[in-house]
């Protein structure tokens, strides 16, 4: 007699599934890649496929120690790998710093905490953060493109090291094209912008989280230094879209209603715009996310929808 | 009309047998019919062994107030009364009739009398008429709502958003007379001041026929729903056809509105005029292991393999087969029970369908969230299902609201991790019952 599977409704499953949106969110990141790889060299490469190794071999033999399932597959490890990579300048001298903090990403801020979903805080921000005040060196600012309109601009120093101190700025078209200083993913926004609209597509995120905390910082900085050019430049440089698009819109460490996202990015706006104008540091979106992170599962709490013909308790 | 609807999620339609007029099938050899087909108390058994019955002959009395009569489905001999496993778990009596071929009807059946509501109230309990959307809930305690004066509105449920399944559109299109009666029944004896027909908008040709042939009654108005699921659910037609929302632990009534399923309707109408008991079922036959899906109007307890083989048998090995569509639908443990009252469809999906999805973590995405129709956060209940402390744990699950979860599935079909939420959710239901019964 044929033996019928008997289970729990419903019995058919939307095409979404978890390593398609990871997918998703590598083929968003390619073209950031390629750019990266244009701008900053081939070295940008060898620091990608260094993080993402090490991401992924990480994950691997930490399931292996601690003899959890294999994860490797829903490829949430090489998105971090790839994002952290992106965060970092071309700099293959650094290699040594990539897997440390590959490492830490993986093992201390995901796996320890359960694995991937079970994560309070978004790991690459985190490793960012770490490999920031570690080694401010080496890996705090940004290296030089390898073409730009303006060479007089051709150093190590970012647009906002720039900004900040007052010196001449590359142009809006440099800006956009990603002729700039800074970290491997973060300088071409064209690219970024073609990631932001595929994701949207293929609805991976809401388009509303990264404007919300692009918009947050603008209108800020339009108040404080009342500089539409100034306000510009504020969102354009240092790692700011490319978060917007690929940092503040993680789902795991974000809070899960779509108004608490909105809160999440507003107060990431704010803490950016804060330790950009008033901190020690010339960048603060890793840190604005990673304070936002602590926050999350409030903010959710706050934004709970009230159910339908639900009762206050 | 409202402009902002309630259930959101886009489920295939699937609706392949939409076109197809039903076929009636022949008598089978036998059919076993269960006692318990409705919410409610298991009806109790009147026959013997040995027993003459006809199409229609009483085989089971209503127990109790919430419960319904059962009635034999052909003409024949009672052959064993044996114990029957329902879905469920539990166990009930049912009645196994061998059938005479002849299908005659009972020669006692006359249409009944009704000239007030307690009549009609009565004729429709004696019909043995359950909601035959799904849930099976007794019409005539639905119905007696308007003994407390209270029926506003009867919203007469037409979604039919579940895929596949096409025997409420073709009750709307081949049966239209018995709705248009049956319409006129409920003008005459309920006291509600609107009918609201709540129809997904999918169903062109339903729209059309029925807002025609309802084009001249002003009480009666024909709403198009969104062709996304659950515009069925009870709840979410009530709020998209008239805005009302119906409070937690509140039934329908409490908010001034009876929900009825458009088969059930014209059932109804078709029981005034001849008497005939709710013996037989239009059901669709479909899904992926079915090689010719069609519509098949069947005598109630004949067996799902019987069924099947009428409309030309497998396409190939059947994995699962449910009672119902694949959103709601019940699996069954073996093709040779028998289909009931609310069995509205039987999907039969291939192995390569019903294989298990692999299960990753949650990853905090809030599609589930997006999805839920009742706007509740199903995370939420999967991280309280872990909490060990029982009486922390009834705490957050109450406060979570599992209570209203209306288990349309829109979470699990959503979840990109095949988390299985809907299963979460019944067990903390359980959960919540036992522990709030021990308190």
């Amino acid at each position: 007699m044929n033996k019928l599977i008997v289970s729990s409704s419903p019995h058919i499953k939307s095409k979404d599934s978890t390593s398609r949106i990871m997918l998703d969110v590598l083929i968003a990141l390619l073209p950031i890649t390629v750019a990266g790889a244009i701008i900053f060299g081939l070295e940008a490469l060898l620091v990608v496929g260094i993080c993402v190794v090490s991401s992924v071999l990480s994950e691997f033999v930490f399931n292996i120690i601690v003899k959890k399932e294999q994860t490797v597959g829903d490829f949430s490890a090489a998105v971090t790998g790839l994002i952290l990579a992106l965060n970092l300048p071309a700099r293959a001298d650094a290699w040594w710093q990539c897997i440390i903090g590959s490492v830490f990403a993986i093992i201390v801020v995901k796996c320890l905490f359960g694995g991937l979903g079970c994560n309070f805080a978004n790991p690459a921000a985190t490793a960012r953060v770490f490999l920031l005040i570690s080694f401010t060196g080496a890996l705090g600012g940004g290296n030089a493109p390898l073409y730009s309109s303006s060479p007089e601009l051709v150093s190590g120093a970012t647009p906002l090291e720039v900004l900040t101190s007052g010196g001449e700025m590359p142009s809006i078209t440099d800006m956009l094209l990603g002729l700039r200083g800074g970290a491997i993913g973060e300088t071409c926004i064209v690219a970024i912008l073609i990631g932001f609209i595929y994701l949207v597509v293929r609805r991976v995120i809401h388009f509303e989280t990264p404007l919300v905390f692009i918009a947050t910082v603008f209108v800020l900085s339009l108040i404080v230094d009342n500089s539409f050019y100034i306000a510009t430049y504020q969102i354009l440089s240092g790692g700011l879209i490319f978060a917007a698009v690929f940092m503040v819109t993680d789902y795991v460490s974000t809070p899960i209603t779509r108004s608490g996202k909105m809160i999440f990015a507003v107060g990431c706006g704010l803490i950016t715009f804060l330790i950009r104008y008033y901190g020690n540091y010339p960048e603060g979106v890793s840190f604005s996310i990673l304070l936002m992170n602590i926050l999350s599962p409030y903010i959710e709490k706050l934004t709970s929808k009230r159910p339908l013909g639900g009762k206050k308790a | 009309m409202l402009s902002f609807k309630l259930g959101k999620t886009h489920v295939p339609h699937r609706k392949n047998t939409a076109g197809m007029q039903a076929v009636r099938m022949s008598a089978p050899n036998s059919v076993l019919i269960p006692m318990s087909q409705h919410i409610g108390a298991p009806a109790v058994v009147t026959v013997k062994p040995g027993d003459k019955v006809y199409v229609g002959t009483l085989i089971g009395e209503a127990q109790g107030y919430v419960s319904s009569p059962v009635h034999s489905s052909v003409s024949g001999v009672v052959k064993k009364i044996e114990r029957f496993l329902q879905s469920s778990g539990r166990k009930c009596d049912a009645v196994l009739i061998e059938s005479d071929g002849e299908m005659t009807i009972d020669p006692a059946i006359a249409p009944p009398k009704v000239t007030n509501f307690d009549e009609f109230s009565a004729a429709v309990r004696a019909s043995g008429l359950v909601g035959l959307g799904g849930a099976g809930f007794p019409t005539a305690v639905k119905l007696d709502a308007e003994k407390k004066g209270v029926v506003r509105k009867i919203i007469i449920n037409g979604a039919e958003c579940e895929p596949y399944i096409t025997s409420d559109t073709r009750t709307m299109l081949d049966d239209t007379d018995y709705i248009v009666k049956g319409i006129a029944l409920l003008e005459n004896y309920l006291s509600a001041e609107e009918i609201v027909f709540g129809i997904e908008k999918n169903k062109k040709e339903c729209i059309e026929k029925l807002r025609e042939v309802f084009s001249t009654d002003s009480k009666v108005r024909v709403d198009v729903m969104p062709d996304t699921y659950p515009q069925g659910a009870e709840k979410i037609l009530i709020y998209n056809t008239t805005g009302l929302v119906v409070p937690e632990g509140a039934l329908p009534a409490d908010v001034g509105c009876v929900v009825m399923n458009v088969t059930s309707l014209a059932f109804l109408a078709k029981y005034m005029e001849t008497g005939v008991p709710l013996v037989e079922k239009c059901l669709t036959v479909d899904g992926s292991a079915i090689k010719n899906p069609m519509n098949v109007i069947a005598p109630i307890g004949t067996s799902v393999e019987e069924i099947i083989s009428f409309t030309g048998g497998y396409s190939e090995e059947a994995g699962k087969v449910l009672y119902g569509g694949p959103m709601m639908g019940v699996s069954m443990y073996s093709t040779s029970d028998p289909i009931f009252k609310n069995t509205n469809a039987i999907v039969a999906m291939n192995k390569r369908d019903a294989a298990p999805k692999m299960q990753r973590a949650c990853i905090h995405c809030g599609r589930c969230v997006s999805a839920c129709p009742m706007g509740l956060n199903p995370t939420l209940f999967a991280k309280s299902m872990k909490v060990e402390d029982s009486a922390e744990r009834l705490d957050r699950l109450t406060e979570a609201k599992i209570n209203l979860c209306i288990e349309c599935g829109c979470c699990s079909f959503v979840c990109p991790s095949s988390r299985p939420l809907v299963e979460t959710n019944r067990l903390a239901k359980a959960d919540v019952r036992n522990l709030s019964a021990k308190k």
